[in-house]
């Protein structure tokens, strides 16, 4: 990066964090600073949710997990729009017509305290994990590339997002997820149109496309009825529903953002906006990792794509093994190059048996690429036990680098942390709001003035900011941490759940029957998780279902509990 | 009380109802399923 990519980081995240405080500035009581002025329109609100959900980690690995696994993964998402009208039609109007802060003062109002604390709990124990992976992963990621230093990295983006969260509450994050999103997209925009000026002249749309689908990258959906295999589309449509209808649906960071809307009408229009805009978006970016594929068959790109743990391992090595296998996976590579080359001057000929032919010789190729990085993989993990073996989240950062002339440099960087502390910010919101709401005005502080509350609020989303921050400082995380939390969230998220479908559509079933039906649900869980080797969406229905089941199996022998709440869904 | 109904206007020029708004989600959704089916057929 030069002073160009600098000025524009710099600029950018500094302009938008100011903004976004003196655009906030003023007194507020603690309806104005937990959930807005309540003017938020719904194209704020969309982008929000979308800013929320989209973490550093989806512009940074996704593009990698395109590059390894081809356009698979997008099948995660295919359960988000019908969750996301579940929501519409359900959640919203409940939400908004009990008028509450968080959602779980909503199980308050439909069951009973112990039910609220207990939702309000899980809550903070996952997202509070959670929190400090936001700030750490793609700090990891950018400071091994850049030479930064991780924690000086940690700590200034840390500041950055607790500095303006705290000061402009629920409108500075809306605010600040306007822009950031745009810059994102800005960012993701002008990779993808260098990434098609950089394919090698001649090089049609479709020939890429046949290059990709001819080494399993376009593989989209897959039918198969196997629950082992990660992403399928039932996998997607069912686990990836229940994943999104409690994301969505009852995790304080998403709820807080369309809370903010004017009118039930903004935020559904919010909610719908992500509805039909999540599938393309990760799409498209999983189509970014998928064409630096084929640019990198005409291309060397590096045996190891985190350069900086490669150099440190090169210098440290005396042996000469690592420069072997950098040498053989040259050598692997120009012959899968030539072959693919050979591919496609078949296919302008028309020569479909030469096509046939070249193809599968490239196939033949590539196996002798992947055989030689994985050689590589375990050469570095043999000679430094904890090396970060799977290279895929430098994919793209290395291709920014490499490729994009500075400037474009600067726009990416500044995307990536902007996507860092949009997600983060709506989660320090949602976690500070939660620590007000339903622990400390419900239990230690009662009745106290709202002005109070309001300087609660900020001294609790700062706290949290802190701890997050010192989570991603102390913490030595690997990616199976990182993968560890994304799995954790999966494992709660489907109990979590339970206890709402249960409040909406249930009306028999009592605070005690879920209480206890939850924690047996999220006992059962855990003991599946221990025994079981399946695809971790599932583990969100089968919790869901196994807390609804258990609670109105309980519900048969307990005293019956009030009915026509204007809590339930009539 | 009853959750607002579906029919209230969704304040857009079309569709009008959420039934109508939710309608025409489903029907983009599955239309992406479809192109990433043919996607999928088109360059296995």
């Amino acid at each position: 990066m030069n002073a160009l990519d600098y000025s524009i980081l710099f600029g950018s995240m500094l302009a938008i964090a100011l903004y976004a405080i003196w655009s906030t500035r003023g007194s507020r009581d603690l309806s104005g600073y937990l959930k807005g002025s309540g003017q938020t329109r719904w194209f704020t609100i969309g982008l929000s949710v979308m800013a929320t959900q989209a973490s550093a980690i989806t512009f940074l690995s996704t593009p990698g997990q395109g590059y390894e696994d081809g356009l698979g993964f997008v099948q995660n998402y295919f359960g988000a729009p019908l969750a996301l009208i579940l929501i519409s039609a359900v959640f919203v109007p409940l939400y908004r017509r009990l008028k509450v802060y968080t959602a779980y003062e909503y199980l308050g109002h439909r069951f009973d305290p112990k039910t609220r604390l207990l939702g309000a709990g899980l809550f903070l124990v996952q997202r509070g994990l959670g929190a400090g992976i936001t700030i750490y992963a793609p700090a990891i990621v950018l400071s091994t590339v850049m030479g930064w230093r991780l924690d000086a990295t940690i700590v200034c983006s840390g500041l950055l997002v607790v500095a303006y969260t705290v000061a402009g509450g629920c409108d500075a994050v809306s605010l600040t997820q306007k822009y950031q999103i745009g810059v994102i997209f800005a960012g993701m925009v002008a990779a993808f149109f260098v990434l098609l000026s950089k394919l090698p002249a001649g090089l049609t749309a479709t020939d890429a496309l046949a290059v990709a689908g001819g080494f399993h990258k376009l593989q989209a959906v897959d039918f198969s009825p196997s629950m082992d295999r990660r992403y399928t589309v039932w996998s997607g449509v069912l686990g990836g529903m229940f994943l999104a209808l409690s994301y969505f649906g009852t995790d304080q960071s998403q709820v807080q953002r369309y809370l903010s809307g004017s009118s039930v009408r903004e935020s559904r229009l919010g909610l719908m906006f992500n509805a039909v805009f999540k599938i393309p978006m990760q799409f498209f970016i999983l189509l970014l990792g998928v064409l630096i594929f084929v640019f990198y068959q005409f291309e060397r790109p590096p045996v190891f794509f985190n350069r900086a743990a490669w150099s440190a391992q090169v210098a440290r090595s005396s042996d000469g093994r690592l420069q072997a296998l950098d040498s053989a996976f040259s050598e692997a590579h120009a012959a899968e190059r030539a072959q693919v080359e050979a591919w496609v001057r078949a296919r302008h000929a028309g020569d479909a048996r030469g096509e046939a032919a070249a193809r599968e010789a490239a196939g033949d190729a590539h196996k002798r690429v992947d055989l030689v990085r994985a050689q590589t993989r375990a050469a570095l993990d043999a000679a430094s036990p904890g090396t970060k073996a799977n290279d895929s989240d430098y994919v793209f950062i290395t291709f920014i680098l490499d490729q994009l002339p500075h400037g474009l440099i600067g726009l990416l960087v500044t995307a990536f942390f902007a996507a860092a502390l949009s997600s983060k910010a709506g989660e320090l919101n949602a976690l500070g709001s939660t620590t007000t709401v339903d622990i400390y005005r419900h239990v230690v502080r009662t009745g106290a003035s709202d002005a109070h509350y309001v300087t609660a609020s900020k001294v609790f989303t700062a706290l949290w900011g802190f701890v997050a921050i010192g989570f991603a400082l102390f913490a030595n995380l690997a990616e199976n941490l990182i993968q560890a939390v994304n799995i954790l969230g999966s494992i709660f998220y489907g109990v979590v759940l339970g206890l709402f479908l249960v409040a909406f559509f249930l009306k028999r079933v009592g605070g005690t029957a879920v209480f206890w039906a939850a924690i047996v649900a999220q006992a059962l869980v855990f003991g599946l998780y221990a025994t079981l080797s399946i695809s971790y969406l599932w583990y969100n229905l089968i919790g869901c279902a196994a807390c609804m089941a258990i609670a109105v199996v309980l519900q048969a022998v307990l005293p019956p509990s009030r009915r026509g709440s204007p809590a339930t869904v009539s | 009380m009853r959750a607002p109904s579906d029919d209230d206007s969704t304040g857009l020029p079309w569709p009008r109802s959420w039934r109508g708004v939710y309608g025409l989600v489903l029907g983009v959704f599955l239309g992406w399923v479809l192109l990433l089916s043919l996607l999928t057929r088109l360059f296995p």
